[in-house]
């Protein structure tokens, strides 16, 4: 066991809750033990910080949120430009894959702006601030993940926010149990699935120091295979993004339950309910990932 | 008290034992950047650890701070295992990385040191006294409104020193804390060490290239080279050690030839015709007194003055004598 006995995966799992509950509103969430509470408002400070430090350069501040609500309006009209020319793609309707754009982009872009930083990690690496890192009391993925908050991924949340109330009003989705518990479940469970990609492809990044584009191969490339309907895929890439890396999960898969739709093959609308177990497997593979790779960069061997 | 090991360890603030870290690289030979170091540091000391560049100093300061694994060997710092208890050693110790910064460069520096604060979880009534000690001893007044980027390197230092010993660690670390500094910054962090530790008994480990951060900062010295202890004593032992030469400086009445042939001395050069010349010596040979007498019988001495031996020398020698 190297690096902090206190630091095994539970531990990295509370900081990396408390870091995630820092960045958001108030610290109700806050631990039971003081060692706990003292590290979530160490925590807190920091991300508090970061969005000063954000929210201080307005001009920059305000285009960069602009570039990506375009970004988010770019993407959006791809999906109107296809379902322009076919009705159906993948046993999906326009106002369906409205939905399932909405929910991707939501639980992508709240990742993105919670943890999308720990692809710097290579930066971090090379300007020595993982370094100090080290020299602190507190996990160094804790510290990484409220690093930064991007605050510029506002743009494209919103974009998705607005597409998400659209496309509930167009398909008349009614306020069940099912529909507000799956939606519930699919924002929350589907933004922590999105988190523990980002992490576990930081983790790789300990080995791949210039291997920033193939890690983004799973996160944006998990990002682009979630807004697509399971369907268009070959059964062996819908097994991947359904079972591997389960991009599935947070938008196609509860669609079909919120809209109550057939789906097929490795795709039944009963698999949704799974996300949280989907969303924990991830990040079981995330942590184990991350601690392989501080290994590394010890040298602990292993 | 019984005397257990573990109060046995406590003596040294710092405790390695037979330090090994051997870095491999795919298609080069393994390299060992520490072969088997041993020492220990007592509370309170004050050590310069010097040696060239890629001798092995970042390489065990790294080992100490539980930021590399040892791969033979053992570390103990402040009586944590480094490894396993990170967390635990970071409220004991502050480190000072002259390359890299703890501080947040689009903050105000204030900030930086309440983010700090509250990361080494002082209470508040803790935290305001000692920034503010901080704060007037290392003269940041003027600076703590101001974004850390817009520093200059010597205010920047300064702050970063601060940083490092907000949560009052027993043992600090400062690895190249003057690099780049000019001659008053120098002067004014170099006061403030030793102020600092007078007054808290801080434990101090520094490497640097400045041989004058070692005379005034440092009681004793670890020279290190290929990743070994070459030397390990006081700063005039280590002069001694490898017989550094003293240089006699006179200034003659008139002209004068050469002073070749003055007993234990070798003659190193001349000025204006041989009105001032420069002899070197061995102190544990010759004095200068006696020296001076045999130049006085060969011309009239109007003035001298003695260079004392370089550090820089002292330890380019002892490179060349292991190598």
């Amino acid at each position: 066991m190297v690096d902090n006995s206190t630091d095994g995966l539970a531990g990295a799992v509370a900081d990396a809750v408390a870091g995630a509950a820092a960045g958001g509103a108030a610290g109700g969430a806050a631990g039971t033990s003081g060692k706990r509470t003292g590290a979530l408002a160490a925590y807190r400070r920091i991300v508090q910080s970061r969005v000063r430090a954000q929210a201080g350069y307005r001009v920059s501040f305000a285009t960069d949120i602009a570039a990506t609500l375009l970004t988010g309006l770019a993407e959006l009209t791809e999906v109107y430009v296809i379902f322009h020319n076919t009705p159906r793609l993948g046993g999906l309707d326009f106002d369906a894959a409205l939905l399932v754009f909405a929910l991707a982009n939501l639980t992508f872009a709240a990742a993105d702006l919670l943890v999308g930083h720990c692809d710097r990690l290579p930066t971090y690496i090379k300007q020595g601030r993982l370094d100090v890192f080290y020299l602190r009391p507190l996990s160094l993925l804790g510290q990484l993940i409220t690093s930064e908050v991007s605050l510029r991924r506002l743009g494209r949340i919103s974009v998705a926010l607005v597409v998400l109330v659209v496309a509930l009003a167009r398909g008349d989705v009614q306020a069940t149990a099912t529909t507000v518990g799956m939606l519930s479940v699919a924002v929350v469970c589907g933004t922590a699935l999105h988190c523990g990609l980002f992490v576990a492809v930081a983790g790789l990044q300990f080995w791949l120091v210039d291997g920033r584009e193939f890690a983004n191969a799973f996160t944006y490339g998990g990002a682009y295979a979630a807004q697509q309907s399971s369907l268009v895929f070959p059964d062996p890439v819908r097994i991947f993004f359904t079972f591997v890396v389960p991009a599935a999960f947070t938008a196609y898969l509860p669609t079909l339950v919120i809209l109550g739709l057939p789906g097929g093959d490795f795709a039944d609308p009963a698999l949704a309910w799974w996300l949280p177990v989907a969303a924990a497997w991830v990040w079981v593979v995330a942590l184990v990932t991350w601690r392989g790779g501080v290994r590394h960069y010890q040298g602990a061997g292993g | 008290m019984p005397l257990t090991p573990a109060a046995i360890g406590g003596d040294s603030i710092i405790d390695v034992d037979r330090l090994t870290r051997v870095f491999r690289r795919r298609g080069a030979p393994a390299l060992a950047a520490v072969d088997g170091m041993t020492f220990q540091v007592a509370p309170g000391e004050a050590v310069g650890y010097i040696g060239a560049n890629g001798a092995g100093k970042s390489t065990t300061i790294k080992m100490l701070t539980g930021i590399l694994a040892p791969t033979a060997g053992t570390a103990r710092t402040c009586g944590f295992d480094p490894m396993r208890e990170r967390r635990d050693l970071a409220r004991h110790i502050g480190v000072v990385f002259g390359q890299r910064s703890q501080l947040w460069w689009d903050l105000p520096l204030q900030e930086s040191f309440e983010i700090l604060a509250s990361i080494h979880r002082l209470d508040a009534p803790r935290a305001a006294r000692r920034t503010a000690e901080l704060v007037e001893l290392l003269d940041m007044g003027a600076t703590l409104t101001q974004p850390v980027r817009s520093l200059s390197l010597g205010q920047r230092m300064r702050a970063e020193v601060a940083a490092a010993l907000l949560h009052e660690p027993a043992l600090v670390i400062l690895d190249e804390p003057t690099i780049g500094l000019d001659v008053l910054s120098k002067a004014s962090l170099r006061e403030f060490l030793i102020r600092e530790r007078r007054e808290r008994e801080t434990t101090l480990l520094l490497t640097t290239h400045d041989m004058g951060d070692i005379q005034r900062l440092c009681d004793r010295v670890l020279v290190v080279d290929h990743g070994r202890l070459a030397y390990d004593g006081t700063l005039t032992g280590l002069a001694d050690a490898v017989g550094v030469q003293r240089v006699l400086v006179v200034d003659l009445d008139a002209p004068t030839e050469a002073l070749h042939g003055i007993p234990h001395t070798r003659w190193l050069g001349s000025e204006g015709d041989g009105v001032r010349q420069r002899l070197a010596f061995d102190a544990k040979v010759t004095t200068a007194a006696a020296v001076l007498t045999e130049v006085a019988e060969r011309a009239g001495v109007r003035d001298l003055t003695i260079d004392e031996p370089d550090i820089e020398d002292v330890v380019r020698r002892i490179y060349s004598a292991t190598t």
